[in-house]
């Protein structure tokens, strides 16, 4: 079964959480670049964690798009659901 | 009116931030001229040069000098067209045909700039129904080539086989062609790729295999053909990508392959066919380096001799190198603060090596890149060691 995109979106917060630089009040809505100030290189090693954990490759055009953390998480879906 | 500029605020703040706290800009080093392959002024001050990728000393090749000497005089000093007009001459041919022998290739295209090589390669081979898969810590010209292609990109890990595979088992379905890129030596940290095991990779699922060996061309393998000869692996690689602007000394870049259908690339590789042609005394001379490097192995036996000299050097001194022994060694260190510091404390005493910072560094960790050339003498490279030991002293490193 694909994970639902608030599954996705509360593991990826947790996987963000993780590192101690990142703000303590993030939530789905939080946007990646402004409110994590991760840089573009961060933004794709940060994503390439989360595509082991569901068994997906993001094709880097796909994070062109990507704004928030909710954005994120129904990319994957997407791609979980096609890939499933 | 939307300021146009407003978009780099972000950079001007970091470069502010940065160029603040050193003595001098980092950016805007200015080697006033060469002495010899291995000693520049910089700064009015004789300056033992470690950063720069003149591996076999060649952009001082007498050879090669005397070839653009004479080339020029016979045939000026530039093309003014396109390789697909009044660009190419006998010579731009006839440095093709040298370059696929050296090889053992079919066919053999050269490019303007190693930078145009890998847009004008990538470009032409795939489109937005192929897909791409890039070695994480890729080049930027390897990524750029990517975007004007249009393909689906994906990242795999760093020197990764198992991850690479596991992204080419996802894609199994996926019916456009598969190309996966890797370079031979990477110019950050020496790091060495693992392509014998990328060729099973690739014929397991049949994808299609490029590397760049930018770096290791003239460098690796016992005649100079890089990682994918070292490893004895140069028939399961299907492109093979490289510049002259590194070993040979000169500027330009090329692609070496068997498949015929690389002849339609001159006629849809825009990096190829819109911009002029390499002038005739750099083809001379990149010929003429070429035969040098050809006629000299022992200039890559002095190569890896040197490469370990400073590689267990850097080492003894305390500092943090990759494990890879090769003529590309970094230093690692911790903060941007530091390495600003310790790369203006290593120019006023006389040892110039690359200050990399991120996000051009693979971890987010700032480096010290030095490069050794087979023309550095084991007194200037035990002379660079010893000024990067008392510099690690003075920072308390
Ligand atoms: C891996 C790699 N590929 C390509 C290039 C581009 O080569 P050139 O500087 O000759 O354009 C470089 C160096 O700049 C490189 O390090």
């Amino acid at each position: 079964m694909a994970d639902s995109v608030a599954v996705i979106s509360g593991m990826i917060i947790e996987k963000l959480l993780a590192n101690p630089k990142v703000p303590r009040d993030i939530d789905g809505n939080s946007k990646i670049v402004e409110d994590l100030a991760f840089d573009s290189l961060a933004v794709m090693n940060f994503v390439m964690e989360i595509e082991d954990e569901l068994d997906v490759s993001v094709p880097l055009d796909k994070l062109a798009d990507i704004r928030t953390i909710n954005d994120l998480a129904a990319c994957l879906h997407t791609l979980k659901v096609a890939h499933a | 009116m939307t300021d146009i500029f407003a978009k780099h605020a972000g950079l001007r703040e970091a470069y502010s931030g940065l160029t603040a706290a050193s003595p001098r800009n980092p950016f805007e080093v200015v080697i006033e001229r060469p002495i010899s392959a291995s000693v520049g002024i910089i700064e009015g001050r004789e300056t033992l040069l470690f950063g720069t990728n003149n591996y076999l000393g060649l952009s001082q090749s007498r050879k090669a000098i005397d070839a653009a000497v004479e080339t020029a005089e016979t045939m000026g000093v530039g093309t003014t067209g396109s390789r697909i007009a009044n660009g190419t001459f006998g010579l731009h041919r006839k440095l093709e045909a040298q370059l696929a022998d050296f090889f053992g290739r079919k066919h053999c295209m050269v490019f303007s700039t190693g930078y145009q090589a890998n847009l004008g390669t990538i470009s032409a081979l795939v489109n937005k129904d192929d897909i791409l898969l890039l070695d994480a810590d890729s080049h930027a010209s390897i990524y750029d080539g990517a975007k004007l292609s249009g393909a689906q990109v994906i990242r795999f890990r760093h020197n990764d086989p198992v991850d690479l595979e596991k992204r080419l088992a996802r894609l199994k379905d996926h019916p456009g062609a598969k190309l996966i890129i890797a370079e031979g030596i990477y110019s950050m940290t020496g790091n060495v790729a693992p392509l014998d095991k990328f060729v099973d990779i690739k014929t397991r699922h049949g994808a299609y295999l490029m590397a760049d060996e930018a770096h290791s061309f003239g460098v690796l393998g016992a005649h100079g053909r890089g990682v994918a000869e070292m490893q004895d692996c140069e028939d399961g690689i299907d492109f093979i990508v490289g510049t002259f602007s590194k070993s040979l000394g000169t500027v330009g870049g090329y692609c070496v392959t068997d498949h015929d259908g690389v002849d339609l690339m001159r006629l849809c590789s825009r990096p190829y066919m819109f911009t002029a042609s390499l002038p005739p005394e750099i083809i001379a001379a990149t010929m003429a380096a070429l035969e040098d490097m050809q006629e000299r192995p022992e200039l890559r036996a002095r190569l890896q001799e040197n490469a370990a000299r400073l590689h267990a050097g850097l080492q003894k001194v305390g500092l943090k190198t990759g494990e890879h022994v090769s003529p590309v060694v970094a230093v690692t260190l911790e903060t941007v603060d530091q390495a600003v510091g310790f790369w203006n404390a290593l120019l006023e005493n006389g040892v110039y090596v690359n200050l990399s910072l991120p996000p051009a560094t693979p971890d987010n960790r700032p480096l010290l890149r030095c490069s050794v050339m087979a023309a550095h003498s084991p007194e200037e490279i035990d002379r660079a060691v010893a000024v990067f030991g008392e510099v690690a002293k003075h920072f308390g490193l």
